[in-house]
């Protein structure tokens, strides 16, 4: 090879208080390759990526960039050396065009002064020809589909000079279809000479896009391979270190009564639009029912209706037999419901509660009689959670704020399910966990499944979806438009109807 | 050692040095004037607490404090800003006063003193009621409406102390009203404290201290209020009644910083005056965020805030001709380092947690 590496990370350490983030971290990628980073939650991935965009300085190591050592540097000088940087979450100003989004901090001007509009948009065509990335100047970022949104994003990058793309997770918030086309884009940057860097965890995109994987875990990196030469399977191990059990799907068992009846539920968004439109299903004990659909298309208010969080403006909800419609969450548990929420920070724990406190959440008053809290219950309870869900560290008395997400989740779900419910809504279980964290939540749920709870569980992650539910609903502007057998479709065609092109 | 040992141990080093820093940049101020910071600081601790007269007006002006400050405190837990304290310390005591003078002077009941007590706690309660209820209502927003009935509380009282009810209520050609029974009085510790205004109320504001504690930590309605004061979406999601849990925590909040008025009306001059308050519903305040929010902690800083306002009287008079004001610039400066030291220490707080965690994990 003629060419120096794209980038070449020597022997990098970041060290935070007490945690190692990177230990002796040395990688290459060759230019023109699309060379994934991949690792579990806290494996070092980001930190190492910010590390090369200048957002966090190394303690230790060299960094070279086409050749060129760089040293002591910011995002400025990296943007300079030809380096950029797409994260997560879009650094968009959606009330703005795409072309004033992407010329934004560079825009050019006529007369000394005036934004040059024409300019821009003529700049823009150029590069989304030159690359395929077809873009409307003038739509309004906030009217684009995410998909879009990220394509503009890209061509920000571009348009600064970037040789070397860093994608972080970009595959987090897109539909199957938006995921190939993504994944095309990638290979056509690559074709013209661009070398990309893509940070994930899902193995469908390292499998499809990349032509080399870098697997970190701990901290460190665990190995470099050929794509082309390994398999998930190899990748899901390094990454774990250990062998990793997909769920299984358990045998067809006969379900029982219904213990969720929706009947023509319709509800409207905290924004006054209609979210729900006449949905109708029902859960029976035994099954797991998946709910998957592109998120904002009414899941959260269904959840809220469900659980009692939000009114519905017709229809009737019937939980165990009993219609709960306008009742309280509090009934509602009382009636047979567990909530594992959607949003774990905002809706499951409070992080500035202990263990102890977060495990009585929603069952405050089983522990307390006549008013006062039981304090040996109370510790039997979190101490059996802690123990039948292996939280680490097992230690009651902590802040919940100071666990990894993934316990955070193991405190959620041991505490739901110590209600013995008849019916268990699952929104997003997994969503933000590593894998250890993700098979235990698959596992619990199929646990529970076997044990004849209803289980509802609304999630975005297609193959987890196809695993373990009985069968799929498919929601889409807020109405239920089909319902299949996970055995006879796959992802593309769920995509499809998810996108009401079915 | 025990984990809330060890926590309350950082707290209490985070006040300290709040208060530390605050006297320090009071020292310069004082420098500034051409005074020697030694001296004047002298004359602050021995015009307070340096003798019995002066102890026993800081245990006084303390008690108020600590009420109002127990009453900021709960409502700060529950996320509430009840803002409002002035005016329900102010109800607290017309009422405590004009329930006790609906008895019969001639044959008075001995138990009437907690009968006036109950009346101070209902009067603050009552106060509270119209921000509670529109809060649950409407979710008008506490700040607002308690700061407000500030205004309307002392306004109202005033219009039935003075022109409607004078003579009955009111003592002709004074600004308070008529003495009240014997029976209704407090215990004064007059005779110890060389004539100050020292009383039994200051046991009263320990023990509501304590069962605020309690309630907030050891009962079911105490760990709604944390949890929706922490984290309302979780605490909604979790069954918690959003509603009557805010309107709960604002009366019983106003409750107690009505029970504050039994400090002046039944302990210290057994008759209801305007003006009695005097801004210690807005020092309470501070009082309940120098103690972090937590009730016990409130005793102490109560003492602090009351030893430095005493203090600032002694100083005054002194030949030193420092102004009193420089003790309003401490405790605005108090105020100002807790806010910035808080940050700093939660921060610091989880970082230990996470490190500690990581330990155990390794």
């Amino acid at each position: 090879m003629i060419d120096a590496p794209a980038v070449r990370m020597t022997g990098i350490t970041k060290r935070y208080p007490r945690v190692v983030a990177n230990r002796n971290v040395s990688f290459e990628v060759r230019p023109g390759e699309v060379h994934a980073v991949v690792g579990e939650n806290g494996a070092g991935k980001s930190t190492l990526m910010k590390i090369l965009y200048g957002l966090v300085p190394a303690d230790e190591g060299t960094i070279e960039v086409r050749g060129r050592r760089l040293e002591r540097y910011g995002p400025s000088d990296a943007i300079a050396a030809g380096v950029g940087m797409v994260f997560q979450h879009f650094m968009l100003l959606p009330p703005l065009t795409v072309a004033e989004n992407i010329v934004l901090g560079m825009e050019p001007v006529k007369g000394g002064v005036f934004f040059d509009r024409d300019t821009a948009r003529a700049k823009i065509r150029e590069v989304s020809k030159q690359y395929g990335l077809e873009v409307d100047p003038d739509a309004r970022v906030e009217e684009c589909p995410v998909g879009l949104q990220q394509r503009v994003e890209i061509l920000k990058v571009l348009l600064r000079g970037a040789e070397v793309i860093i994608l972080d997770e970009p595959t987090a918030v897109l539909t199957p279809q938006e995921v190939d086309e993504l994944i095309a884009v990638i290979r056509r940057l690559a074709g013209q000479g661009k070398t990309i860097l893509i940070i994930t965890h899902k193995m469908r995109e390292v499998m499809a896009a990349s032509d080399r994987v870098t697997v970190m875990r701990a901290g460190e990196v665990v190995g470099t391979l050929e794509t082309k030469a390994t398999s998930a399977g190899e990748i899901a191990h390094l990454m774990v270190g250990r062998e990793v059990e997909s769920p299984k799907r358990q045998p067809a068992q006969p379900a029982g009564s219904a213990v969720l009846a929706v009947k023509s539920v319709c509800a409207t968004s905290d924004r006054g639009t209609t979210a729900l439109s006449d949905v109708s299903f029902d859960v029976r004990a035994g099954e797991i029912v998946g709910i998957a659909g592109v998120e904002g298309n009414g899941q959260s208010e269904l959840i809220q209706c469900l659980v009692g969080l939000r009114r519905p403006t017709a229809g009737s909800v019937v939980l165990a037999g009993r219609t709960v419609t306008r009742w309280s969450p509090r009934a509602r548990f009382d009636a047979g419901l567990a909530h594992i929420a959607e949003d774990r920070h905002k809706r499951a724990v409070v992080l500035d509660f202990t263990l102890e406190e977060n495990a009585i959440l929603g069952r405050q008053w089983r522990f307390a009689w006549p008013g006062w809290l039981h304090v040996g219950p109370v510790r039997r309870e979190i101490d059996g959670i802690i123990a039948t869900c292996d939280v680490r560290p097992p230690d009651r008395g902590l802040l919940m704020r100071s666990l990894s997400g993934g316990n955070q989740q193991k405190v959620v779900v041991g505490r739901e399910l110590a209600r013995r419910p008849a019916l268990l809504i699952a929104a997003h279980p997994t969503r933000g966990l590593d894998i250890g964290a993700i098979e235990f939540v698959q596992k619990a749920l199929l646990a529970e499944r076997a044990r004849g709870t209803g289980v509802l569980l609304i999630s975005a992650e297609l193959s987890e979806l196809m695993a373990i539910s009985d069968r799929i609903l498919v929601i889409a502007g807020g109405r239920i438009v089909g319902q299949v057998d996970p055995a006879q479709v796959d992802e593309r065609q769920l995509g499809l109807m998810m996108t009401g092109a079915h | 050692m025990k984990r809330w040992l060890q926590d309350a141990g950082l707290q209490l080093a985070v006040s300290a040095a709040s208060v530390a820093v605050a006297l320090a940049a009071g020292a310069v101020f004082i420098l500034a004037l051409g005074k020697n910071p030694f001296t004047v600081y002298g004359i602050l601790i021995s015009g307070s607490v340096g003798d019995n007269y002066g102890l026993g007006q800081v245990i006084y002006k303390a008690t108020t404090l600590a009420f109002v400050g127990v009453a900021v405190a709960l409502s700060f837990r529950a996320g509430l800003f009840n803002i409002g304290a002035e005016g329900q310390l102010y109800l607290g005591g017309f009422m405590a006063a004009w329930v006790g003078l609906q008895f019969d002077p001639e044959k008075p009941y001995a138990g009437m003193w907690w009968v006036c007590c109950l009346a101070a706690f209902g009067g603050g309660a009552a106060a509270a009621a119209v921000p509670a209820i529109l809060k649950a209502t409407r979710g008008t927003h506490e700040v607002i409406v308690t700061i407000m009935m500030n205004f309307i509380v002392i306004g109202a009282v005033h219009y039935f102390a003075s022109s409607r009810y004078d003579d009955v209520i009111m003592e002709p050609a004074t600004t308070h009203t008529w003495e009240l029974p014997e029976a209704a009085w407090l215990k004064s510790y007059k005779e110890t404290f060389k004539g100050s205004t020292a009383n039994s109320s200051f046991w009263v504001a320990i023990a509501i201290a304590i069962a605020a504690t309690y309630l907030l930590w050891r009962t079911r309605t105490g760990y709604e209020m944390r949890a929706s004061g922490l984290n309302p979406k979780a605490a909604e999601a979790g069954g918690v009644r959003m509603r009557w849990t805010m309107c709960l925590t604002l009366l019983v909040s106003g409750g107690i910083a009505g029970l504050g008025a039994i400090n002046f009306v039944l302990g210290n001059k057994g008759y209801f005056e305007k003006e009695f308050s005097a801004g210690a519903g807005f020092l309470g305040i501070a009082v309940a965020l120098l103690a972090r929010s937590h009730p016990i902690a409130v005793i102490p800083a109560a003492f602090l805030f009351a030893t430095l306002s005493e203090g600032a009287v002694a100083i005054g008079q002194s030949k030193e001709q420092v102004p009193g004001e420089i003790i309003d610039i401490l405790q605005a400066i108090v105020i100002l380092f807790l806010l910035v030291g808080a940050r700093l220490l939660d921060r610091a707080i989880a970082a230990w947690q996470k490190s500690r965690q990581k330990a155990v994990r390794a």
